[in-house]
């Protein structure tokens, strides 16, 4: 499966979520630049962290009319596996990809930190290789994670069963504890802990390689779907 | 030409009459005043070196592993399967007094550029961190009588002797506590505005409290970066007609004089200068590195340097005198951000984020399309000639024309005369009755040892996965070169207080610290760099300070075969008369196979806690610039603690073999608080595994328990047998002084319990401490 990392200038957890995908995860992949209309031949894509043009404006603000975002978006219309980390968050949340908005953290500082978070729902492309309520462990790395929204959008979201993780440890202050989000159709997905940086043992954790599994593991049953029965079975 | 410059307006530039008279030697006329500005920066003490240049000359700077060594942009280090490191620490301590966030932000900014204008991306950043006193220093611990006025009872962190006159009373002032809290808040922030945007790991680091950084706070960032050894690039203009192109930022008024406001001491006029202070971009920065390592791989670069301190004075000066060749430049075509600059502001703004390049003639358009595909804007300001001069030229007319290598090598050079170092009074008794119970946890939340969590955790320690530690929990930190399977060590260490004591012993304790810290992660240090923090060196018990530090350091880095392979000085570190300690901070980086590291904590219960080395020892002159000494006993005395190299060695030969062979379950060297604090910090593991251990020694209790003593590290281990025959064979005692235990901690003398603690109790003082100070 082919993952297409998309490059914003400010992108810089980009070699990671590369290095995750094709070295601890044996996935092609490839980056894709900003300004490219067209995502290619890619089966996912990833929007990594970052500070997309400084983020000097609201995170993600800029990016979200990078001329890829037009790719990326028609690429999720049409059922395409989506997946911002931390500052692709914020990206897809500024793109309405995804509800909600990312504020300041609670303590108005930037927070490195490994902290635990479970799985909230297996009924999603990015968790369904974990257990429900599995607890795993990540770092998030991030000034802007707070993840908020009204009252109305959060009983939806847990309504319809699209908070992908919860904070077990909330470090940012996220309303319901909200570590990441789904879109209705389920194949957009945004957290602010970074998957990537858990993928090998000598990151301390490999707990992240669930998110990747669970994408791969979706896609080969997709194709395996779609594929023409007829021209297997003479 | 002109006529001479009238004595005020030399001096103002902080040019001598001797200086400037060299200048009119150099050019044969009287200098023009654009001139007279790329003079005055290109010779003052930040650019030039003057003072220190006669005494620089006595390091170490040769080394089998050695690609690079002084005189470059950074040292470069070979490390095997084809790739080199990069690395260089420097000061933006005077920035960051006048504005602290844009201060060390553009520290972070300048020094990552030294990394990757060699070609090599920045993959770690740590920074040696230097304050004032946050709390209200007077009602501390001590007892009776504390603040009381009378002379030798002494506030707290009063020195004795001579030289230390008024260090304290400041401190004490509320006002300087609040603008210091201001200043620790300003400088993190801006070391994690720049760093985490740029998308470089902030790694580890040290910070220290005390009164003399008051007004002079010390920012000492350190960066490494990583390249294939073919593609190292060097800052030298070669080719005559070759284009000079200017990349990056556009050039405006900030930042002007500041390498000469960083040679000068403040005074109360000093936080005017916030104009001389440039403001960082740290996304233009991350555009930059990036489309010069693109733009490096056409293969169209000949030579390239950043615009740091003297801007683009500096880097047409040196880039030619490097390459022995003269470059001309036409001001008219520099990038501005402003109007009506004139030729002396563009030559000596130090706007940020900018680099000069000299192409391939001819190959000029495969550069500027990378600069273009990376948004930034770049143009062509001029031509590399045979003269050998510096031709500025603005609207077409010459407006400077000085000889490059006069200018960039042939700064005036200073003997500058030196006695000895100030005197410390050699023997206060120890005062206060001996408490180690109540000592451990009140040291455990002193500034300087406390846990700097509040700090680190605002910097993206992380990004780029090549991070294997997490900051103290480990000697040193860690980063991986993915490409070779080789990790680069690393740490940073200077320690002022005994650097005061004894500037040699101080400078040697600070290397051997380093080299110990590397070693206990199983890394064999292989070279250094080098940040000096001085005062006025015009003074000679201060310019004694500084060479018998060089010395020092000189000594111990040829001992443990770490040259020098680069580094700055800072001097004039002073406000209003009064000197910093003299502080070398020493960044040391060591070779190790990538794995999981060696980390402190204790992992299980039941293991045998050794101390390599041996309990050492340690009399009372030499226990006066320990940290008890300074938060229980609120004094400063005597000399440092003794170092014998030759035992340091041994103990970093056995404790690297012994974690090479698979044998420390966890390791962590003694060093501010002793045994004691060490001790402490290995029941702070994940694992939540406690100690007990019993000492058998003559010494008084609290020496024993807090002396800071070098060459000593405590490993828990299963198998005590095989880590006593190694050191055995290393000759280095390796006494059994207690066993992991399931929960508390204890400390007896000869099977007297001198204390016992409940570690939960002890890790809150330890972690609460700094943000309570910040606060």
């Amino acid at each position: 499966m082919k993952f297409g990392v998309i490059v914003f200038p400010g992108s810089n957890c980009d070699h990671d979520a590369f290095y995750a995908v094709a070295n601890n995860l044996g996935q092609p992949a490839e980056f894709i630049w900003h300004d490219s209309s067209s995502l290619g031949d890619v089966d996912a894509v990833i929007l990594p962290g970052g500070f997309s043009y400084g983020d000097y404006l609201r995170c993600g603000a800029i990016a979200k009319f990078s001329p890829v975002m037009a790719a990326v978006r028609k690429f999720a219309a049409d059922g395409g596996l989506v997946l911002g980390v931390c500052n692709g968050f914020q990206i897809l949340v500024e793109a309405g990809l995804l509800p909600g908005a990312l504020i300041r953290n609670r303590g108005l500082k930037f927070i490195c930190r490994e902290l635990r978070l479970s799985v909230a729902t297996t009924n999603s492309p990015y968790t369904s290789a974990g257990q429900k309520d599995q607890v795993l462990r990540m770092p998030i790395a991030h000034g802007e994670g707070c993840y908020i929204a009204d009252e109305r959008t959060l009983d939806a979201l847990e309504a319809e069963d699209r908070v992908a993780f919860r904070y077990i440890d909330n470090a940012n202050g996220s309303l319901r504890n909200i570590a990441g989000v789904l879109n209705r159709e389920r194949n957009v997905m945004g957290m602010m802990p970074h998957p990537e940086r858990a993928t090998e043992p000598l990151m301390g954790s490999t707990d992240g390689l669930i998110v990747f599994q669970s994408m791969i593991q979706t896609m080969l049953q997709a194709t395996f779907l779609t594929t023409p029965r007829a021209a297997a079975i003479p | 030409m002109s006529a001479a410059f009238s004595p005020e307006i030399i001096a103002q530039h902080q040019l001598t009459p001797g200086e400037y008279r060299k200048v009119v030697d150099i050019l044969g006329r009287q200098p023009t005043y654009t001139e007279l500005g790329i003079f005055a920066v290109m010779w003052s003490e930040h650019c030039s070196y003057k003072s220190s240049r006669v005494h620089l000359k006595k390091l170490p700077t040769r080394g089998k592993l050695v690609v690079q060594g002084p005189g470059e942009n950074a040292g470069i280090i070979d490390i095997g399967g084809g790739y080199v490191i990069a690395f260089k620490i420097e000061s933006h301590n005077h920035p960051s007094f006048i504005e602290p966030l844009q201060g060390a932000a553009t520290g972070v900014g300048g020094i990552l550029r030294d990394i990757f204008t060699m070609g090599a991306r920045p993959i770690a950043v740590m920074d040696s961190l230097r304050f004032g006193r946050l709390d209200q220093v007077g009602q501390a611990s001590r007892p009776v009588g504390s603040s009381s006025s009378s002379v030798g009872q002494a506030s707290a962190g009063r020195l004795v002797g001579q030289a230390s006159a008024g260090q304290s009373e400041r401190s004490s002032d509320s006002s300087s506590a609040a603008r210091n809290r201001r200043i620790v808040s300003g400088v993190v922030a801006g070391i994690a505005h720049y760093g985490n945007c740029f998308g470089v790991p902030t790694v580890g680091g040290e910070c220290i409290f005390e009164p003399c950084y008051d007004g002079n706070p010390l920012v000492n960032v350190f960066a490494l970066g990583v390249c294939r050894k073919e593609e190292v690039f060097y800052a030298k203009a070669a080719g005559v007609g070759n284009p000079v192109i200017y990349v990056g930022a556009r050039t405006g008024r900030d930042g002007i004089h500041g390498a000469s406001m960083a040679s000068a001491e403040f005074t109360e006029e000093s936080k005017q200068k916030r104009p001389n202070v440039q403001v960082g971009d740290p996304f233009m920065e991350k555009l930059l590195l990036e489309a010069c390592i693109e733009a490096m791989r056409t293969g169209a670069i000949v030579g390239i340097q950043d615009m740091g301190a003297a801007g683009l004075t500096c880097s047409t000066c040196e880039m030619g005198s490097r390459g022995e060749v003269g470059i001309e430049i036409e001001l008219d075509r520099v990038p501005q951000r402003e109007t009506g600059m004139t030729p002396y502001e563009i030559m000596l703004s130090e706007s940020q984020e900018r680099m000069l390049l000299v192409a391939d003639k001819g190959r000029e358009d495969e550069v500027f399309r990378v600069f273009k595909k990376w948004g930034l804007e770049a143009a062509e300001i001029g031509t590399v000639t045979d003269d050998g001069k510096l031709r500025v030229r603005h609207h077409g007319e010459i407006v400077a024309e000085i000889p490059n290598r006069e200018l960039a090598d042939e700064a005036p050079l200073y003997h500058r005369p030196y006695t000895v170092p100030p005197k410390v009074a050699q023997a206060i008794g120890l005062r206060t009755p001996a408490n180690v119970h109540a000592a451990l946890p009140a040291l455990l939340a002193a500034p300087d040892i406390c846990s700097k969590r509040w700090i680190w955790e605002q910097y993206d320690y992380q990004v780029r996965t090549n991070t294997l530690t997490v900051p103290e929990q480990t000697d040193a930190a860690i980063v991986r070169v993915k490409e070779t399977g080789t990790s680069i060590a690393m740490s940073l260490d200077g320690n002022g207080r005994y650097t005061y004591l004894s500037p040699r012993e101080g400078a040697q304790l600070a290397v051997a610290e380093c080299c110990r810290n590397l070693s206990v992660v199983g890394a064999l240090p292989v070279a250094a760099t080098n940040c000096l923090n001085f005062g006025n060196p015009e003074r000679p018990e201060i310019m004694a300070q500084l060479v018998e530090a060089i010395e020092g350091m000189s000594d111990a880095c040829r001992f443990f075969d770490t040259p020098i392979t680069g580094g700055n000085v800072s001097l004039y570190n002073e406000t209003l008369g009064e000197g910093i300690y003299p502080t070398p901070v020493i960044g040391m980086v060591g070779l190790m196979k990538t794995a999981a590291p060696v980390t402190m904590g204790f992992k299980n219960a039941g293991r045998s806690v050794i101390l390599l080395g041996g309990a050492g020892t340690c009399d009372e002159v030499r226990f006066g610039g320990t940290q008890y000494a300074k938060e229980i006993e609120k004094q400063l005395w005597g000399l440092p603690p003794a170092l014998d190299l030759l035992h340091e060695k041994r103990v970093q030969e056995a404790v690297r073999e012994i974690v090479a062979a698979g044998l420390a379950e966890s390791a962590h060297d003694l060093s501010d608080g002793g045994l004691a604090v060490a001790l402490a910090e290995c029941c702070f593991g994940t694992a939540e595994i406690g100690a007990r251990i019993d000492l058998d020694s003559d010494l008084r209790p609290e020496v024993l328990a807090f002396h800071e003593a070098p060459s000593r590290i405590l490993i828990s281990t299963a198998r005590p047998l095989q880590v006593a025959a190694i050191a055995e064979r290393h000759g280095v005692p390796s006494p059994v002084i207690g066993v992991t235990i399931e929960q508390g901690m204890e400390i007896r003398q000869r099977g007297n319990t001198l204390g016992s603690w409940d570690i939960a109790a002890l890790r809150a003082a330890y972690e609460g401490a700094l943000e309570a100070h910040v606060r």
